[in-house]
């Protein structure tokens, strides 16, 4: 039967995490549509349309969708449920926030953060920050799953051949409303689809020179900054910046980690990079055994020459 | 307003756990447990609400083995007022976990459950989203702020670009992130007089729950490893072996 992927978007774009659930839906069978529920969303909708290898796409609006707060958009994908054997979406804040809501009214227990498709109802999944792997297999007769995008390759941008549908969503108790978002504004590549990230810890020592330090590097290269939860509490960085097991998960060509220990809990969500890069005063920092490239040496004085060496 | 907490004894957040040569899971043999950190963070947001009159009551509850009473005094030692245990040995699954924790804020009819928002162990992330479907509640996840505001509460969330404000009508689930507070130690003192507070035991029978996983673990593997990597001697060397060795800039 056929695969529903509730995508993660803003109305006006689809967001890479979708296109990369779709690489993994399309490893479990051939028919998915994409359901995009918002308001105004048309061009997101023409976005999905537009994958390679989308059936169709359902275009779900109302005021209540506009955000995707987690009550009405449960009821709208439970709604939908009984056309689909697999429910899935990136696991991205809206993703993480919804399915499970989802899962728990379809009495289906929920498999999160898959990061290898095994079989159509068997799936592997990071547990304990990464440091195991777990095989697992569904008994349900609807598998409901996020998708860990950084392990998935995009659904490539075909020409717009899938028809947009639009659903009627039924409508549910508002039980909650929609007050605003803060969101970081930069003009750096987002963290997690980001293709290089310059990460900083506690031994930047403060926000200006978190700010002195890390941002040029990053910017010479085209780079997203990161960060270690000690320099997020710190305050060095914003809370979005946090990379690792509770923070976001990154997996980029390059990953420089300048002033960070490397503790499992950071590691966890930088680990699968391509290449990294430590720089560590501290030679028997463990962010070492995880290096491609380690400088021991100071971030002040060596983090600067390699932004003015490029 | 009664507060209800659900907190989870898992391998302590220091523990670099191995997984079992046969594959059949992670060994925890005489590792050290503790309270799953979000739920340290849930405790002090409950108990900080009493001290601020917003809640009367701070009820904490575990499903797990017989050792969860640890993690059950903790939670008492911080503030909360008392303890159930629901005993449970071996897998229960988030949505199993749920369907208790369902009955249990039934029951103690409580007006705002704390979670965390992911345990350590399993990383799930969908216990309190699950609750709150069960429940029919208005649910806040990733919180790094609670404000109440008569019969809604105000929740600041942590989402993927930044922060997000939404409002929720009461009764409600609230799952917590990093940043909603910083735990308290528990005192000496308050560690004693936490003995003596009360703790029932129930068992998911008693619920009227059986608990039948519905995932088969079929195995646990080792992550792939790294290749081990070099330590280069200068910034120029590094930049080369960037350009020319692993073609990344
Ligand atoms: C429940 C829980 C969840 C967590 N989630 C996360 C998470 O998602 N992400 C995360 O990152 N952490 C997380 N942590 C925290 C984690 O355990 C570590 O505390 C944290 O990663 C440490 O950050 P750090 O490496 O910046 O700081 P530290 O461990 O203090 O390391 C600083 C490093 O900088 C080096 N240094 C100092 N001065 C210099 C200098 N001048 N030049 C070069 N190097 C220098 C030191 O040698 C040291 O290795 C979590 C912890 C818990 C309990
Ligand atoms: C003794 C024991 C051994 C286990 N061994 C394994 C194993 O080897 N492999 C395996 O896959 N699973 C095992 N499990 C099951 C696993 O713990 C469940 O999947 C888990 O209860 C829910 O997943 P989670 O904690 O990641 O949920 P999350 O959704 O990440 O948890 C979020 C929050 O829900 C609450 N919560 C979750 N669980 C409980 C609980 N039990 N009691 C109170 N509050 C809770 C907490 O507030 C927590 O912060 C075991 C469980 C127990 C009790």
């Amino acid at each position: 039967m056929a695969i529903l992927l509730f995508a993660d978007h803003d109305n006006a774009s689809l967001s890479e995490h979708s296109a990369r659930a779709l690489g993994a839906a399309l490893q479990i069978g051939p028919e998915v549509d994409i359901l995009i529920a918002g308001q105004g969303a048309c061009a997101a909708a023409d976005a999905a349309a537009a994958l390679a290898g989308v059936r169709r796409v359902l275009l779900a609006e109302a005021d209540p969708l506009a955000e995707r707060m987690a009550e009405p958009t449960a009821a709208l994908i439970v709604q939908l449920a009984v056309d689909y054997d697999t429910i899935l979406a990136p696991a991205t804040s809206s993703g993480k926030n919804v399915l499970p809501r989802v899962a728990a009214l379809l009495d289906v227990m929920q498999i999160s953060e898959v990061t290898q498709i095994v079989a159509p109802d068997t799936f592997k999944r990071p547990i304990y920050a990464g440091n195991a792997i777990e095989v697992v297999q569904s008994t349900d007769a609807l598998r409901v799953l996020t998708i860990r995008s950084a392990s998935f390759a995009p659904a490539a941008t075909g020409d717009g051949a899938a028809p947009v549908v639009a659903v009627d969503p039924a409508a549910a108790p508002a039980l909650s409303s929609f007050g605003q978002n803060l969101l970081s504004v930069s003009d750096r590549p987002d963290l997690s689809s980001a293709r290089i990230v310059v990460s900083g810890g506690r031994a930047l020592g403060s926000k200006q020179r978190f700010e002195a330090v890390i941002n040029p590097l990053a910017d010479k290269l085209g780079a997203a900054v990161g960060a270690s939860r000690a320099a997020v509490d710190a305050g060095y960085a914003a809370n979005d910046h946090q990379v690792g097991q509770t923070g976001k998960v990154v997996a980029p060509d390059l990953y420089i980690a300048c002033g960070i220990s490397g503790a499992i809990q950071h590691l966890a969500g930088m680990k699968d990079s391509r290449i990294i890069v430590a720089i560590n005063s501290d030679g028997e920092a463990p962010i070492f055994q995880v290096a491609d490239y380690g400088i021991v040496g100071d971030i002040f004085d060596i983090v600067p020459q390699m932004e003015r060496a490029l | 307003m009664k507060i209800l907490v659900p907190v989870k004894r898992v391998v302590d957040h220091n523990v670099k756990i191995r997984v079992k040569t046969d594959g059949s899971g992670v060994d925890l043999a005489n590792a050290k447990m503790s309270m799953n950190p979000f739920d340290e963070i849930a405790v002090e947001q409950a108990v900080r609400m009493k001290e601020a009159g917003e809640a009367t009551e701070v009820v904490v509850v575990s499903v797990g083995p017989a050792q969860a009473q640890e993690v059950l005094r903790t939670a008492l030692a911080m503030g909360a007022d008392r303890a159930i245990l629901i005993l449970a040995d071996g897998r229960v699954e988030p949505l199993s976990v749920a369907k208790i924790l369902q009955r249990v804020a039934q029951a103690e009819g409580a007006g705002m459950v704390i979670l965390g928002k992911q345990a350590i162990d399993d990383d799930c992330n969908q216990t309190g989203q699950m609750l709150a479907a069960l429940l029919g509640w208005s649910q806040a996840t990733f919180a790094s702020k609670i404000e109440m505001e008569g019969a809604h509460a105000l929740v600041t969330r942590e989402i993927d670009g930044g922060l997000q404000q939404i409002r929720v009508t009461l009764p409600a689930v609230v799952t917590a992130d990093l940043r909603l507070n910083e735990p308290r130690y528990a005192s000496l003192p308050n560690i004693m007089k936490a003995k003596k507070k009360p703790l029932v035991q129930q068992t998911p029978e008693d619920l009227g729950l059986p608990i039948a996983p519905r995932l088969t673990v079929l195995r646990v593997e080792e992550p792939v490893a790294r290749a081990s990597g070099i330590k280069v001697g200068s910034v120029a060397e590094l930049l080369d072996k960037l350009k020319t060795e692993a073609a990344v800039i």
